[in-house]
C-alpha cells in the first residue's frame, strides 16, 4: 500500500540530498521548514535554511504563535509506536524556536480514541512547553462515543455550541471552529447551521481589514473529498470572510502540509506528529502509512505562524521534527 | 518396572484430559465466531460491501484496520457500535426485511448495506 521508495531522490544539482522535484514532493508531504509571507494577497515562500538570507525583520512580526496537530495520543501501530516520544520531540522543536511563539493552536485529533488517560497525556506533555496557553479544536477522534461531552468538560470552557469560539490576540482574530459533529452519511466534515449562524455575528462586527485566522481539524476546502477531505457547508463560512483583506485557515486531519491560495484566503495543512497520511489518491485508502524509522521524523511536524503587524501578512514556518531535510537549499516559491 | 507404570499412567491420564479438554472446549470459538455472515473492514472500506441475508440473521463486522471506525446505521438509530479499535468486532441481528445503510461514523465516506430479505 505504502510506496516510500517512490519519494527518493532523481537529481542533486546542490549535492543536499534534495532536488526541486524531490523538494517539492517533501513540501507537499511533509512541510519541510518553510516560511510563507503573504503580501497583499500573494504568498511567498522560503526554505528554512535560506532564512539566514533574508532580513530578520521579515521573519519577526508582533505576534507568532505555533500550530501542532493530530497527535493521535494512543495510536501504537507500526505507523509510529511511540507518539508520545514524537509529540515530546514537537514540542522540544517549539521550545528551541528562536523567537518562542506566544501559544500554540492545536487543530485536533488531540487523542485517538477519546480516552481520558490519552487526553492526560498530552495535557501532560504540553505543559513542558515554553508557551502556556494552548488553544484547541476537536478532531473526530476526541468526540468517540459521547458526541464531545469530555472533550468539551476538558477543553470547552468559554466556547460556544459544540466547542467553537473566537479571541483577539494584537489585532489579530482567531476563530476556533469544530467540523467533526453528527457528520452524515458519505458526507464531509461539517460544520452545521448553528455553528454558522455564529459565525456569521462573529464577524460583524469586524472592520474588514482585520486579519484573519479560522482553525478547524477537517481541511476547509476540497482536499480530496473521495476521502472525506472537505467540509461539506464550509463555501458559506468562506463566503462571511470574504470581505476580510488577510484570512488565514489553519487545518490539520491529513497529516500532510498542503498550502493554498485563492483570493485573500491562504489555507495551509498541519503535518501529524504521530503519523503520515500518503497523498490524496497516491493509496487505496488514507490509512497510516509506514515508511522506516529514520524517515519517520521528517514527516512529522509543527507549524510556527508569525504575524507581522501593518502588513497584514501571516508568515508560515513549517518544521519537521528532525532538521535533516530543511537544509535544501531551494528558496523557490511553489506557489 | 513401577515407575514406568506411573510414567505410563500418567501420561494416559493426561492424553485423556487433553482430550477432554479439546473435546469440551472446542465448540466454544466456533460459537463465538457465529454461523452468520462477517464484513470485513479493512483500508476504510467494509467488504463485502453489500450483503443479502434471511431475517434473524446475525452479522458481524470485524475491524481489521490500523485506525479505529464505527458501524452506524444511516439513520443512526437501528444500529449503531461502539468505537472499534483494530480487530474489535460488532454484531446485529437483523429481524426485520428491509435494506438498511451504514456507514462509519468517523470517516462518513466509508459505507455499506445490508439487505435483510
Amino acid at each position: 500500500m505504502t510506496e516510500p521508495k517512490k519519494d527518493e531522490i532523481l537529481y542533486d544539482h546542490n549535492h543536499d540530498g534534495i532536488d526541486r522535484r524531490g523538494f517539492l514532493k517533501c513540501m507537499a508531504w511533509a512541510g519541510t521548514g518553510t516560511l510563507c509571507v503573504m503580501k497583499g494577497g500573494v504568498l511567498n515562500s522560503y526554505t528554512l535554511s535560506r532564512i539566514a538570507e533574508l532580513d530578520p525583520a521579515d521573519m519577526k512580526g508582533e505576534l507568532s504563535f505555533a500550530q501542532i496537530s493530530d497527535s493521535h495520543m494512543g495510536f501504537n501501530k507500526a505507523a509510529n509506536t511511540d507518539v508520545v516520544g514524537t509529540l515530546k520531540a514537537a514540542v522540544d522543536k517549539i521550545n528551541a524556536l528562536k523567537a518562542p511563539p506566544q501559544f500554540l493552536l492545536h487543530t485536533g485529533d488531540i487523542s485517538h480514541l477519546s480516552k481520558p488517560e490519552e487526553f492526560d497525556t498530552v495535557d501532560q506533555i504540553l505543559k513542558s512547553a515554553v508557551a502556556k496557553q494552548v488553544y484547541f479544536v476537536p478532531g473526530e477522534h476526541d468526540m468517540i462515543g459521547d458526541d464531545g461531552k469530555q472533550y468539551l468538560e476538558r477543553y470547552g470552557k468559554n466556547t460556544q455550541g459544540n466547542g467553537w469560539y473566537s479571541f483577539d490576540v494584537k489585532g489579530v482574530h482567531f476563530i476556533g471552529l469544530v467540523n467533526v459533529l453528527d457528520l452524515k452519511a458519505g458526507g464531509l466534515g461539517a460544520l452545521g447551521q448553528e455553528q454558522l449562524a455564529w459565525l456569521d455575528k462573529d464577524l460583524k462586527g469586524l472592520v474588514a481589514s482585520t486579519p484573519v485566522v479560522v482553525f478547524a481539524h477537517i481541511p476547509l476546502w476540497s482536499v480530496y473529498p473521495e476521502w472525506g477531505w472537505g467540509t461539506e457547508d464550509s463555501a458559506q463560512a468562506l463566503g462571511y470572510l470574504k470581505r476580510f483583506g488577510s484570512v488565514t485557515v489553519l487545518n490539520g486531519h491529513i497529516h500532510q502540509t498542503m498550502q493554498k491560495v485563492e483570493g485573500n484566503v491562504t489555507f495551509h495543512t498541519a503535518a501529524s506528529t504521530a503519523f503520515p497520511q500518503p497523498q490524496p489518491g497516491k493509496a487505496d485508502s488514507p490509512g497510516p502509512m509506514t515508511v522506516p524509522a529514520e524517515e519517520l521524523r521528517n514527516l512529522l511536524g509543527i507549524t510556527d505562524v508569525n504575524f507581522k503587524r501593518g502588513m497584514n501578512a501571516l508568515a508560515i514556518v513549517d518544521s519537521n521534527l528532525q532538521v535533516g531535510m530543511n537544509s535544501a537549499a531551494h528558496g523557490e516559491s511553489i506557489y | 518396572m513401577k515407575v514406568s507404570l506411573k510414567i505410563a499412567v500418567v501420561v494416559v491420564v493426561a492424553t485423556l484430559l487433553a482430550i477432554s479438554v479439546v473435546t469440551v472446549a472446542d465448540p466454544n470459538p466456533q460459537k463465538a465466531a457465529g454461523n452468520g455472515p462477517q464484513v470485513k473492514i479493512d483500508n476504510f472500506t467494509f467488504a463485502p460491501n453489500a450483503l443479502t441475508v434471511p431475517v434473524g440473521t446475525t452479522v458481524q463486522w470485524v475491524n481489521r484496520d490500523d485506525i479505529p471506525h464505527t458501524v452506524v446505521s444511516d439513520d443512526k438509530a437501528t444500529f449503531k457500535s461502539k468505537v472499534l479499535d483494530t480487530d474489535d468486532s460488532f454484531s446485529h441481528t437483523f429481524s426485520k426485511a428491509g435494506a438498511y445503510s451504514y456507514f462509519c461514523s468517523l470517516h462518513p465516506k466509508m459505507a455499506g448495506k445490508v439487505v435483510v430479505e
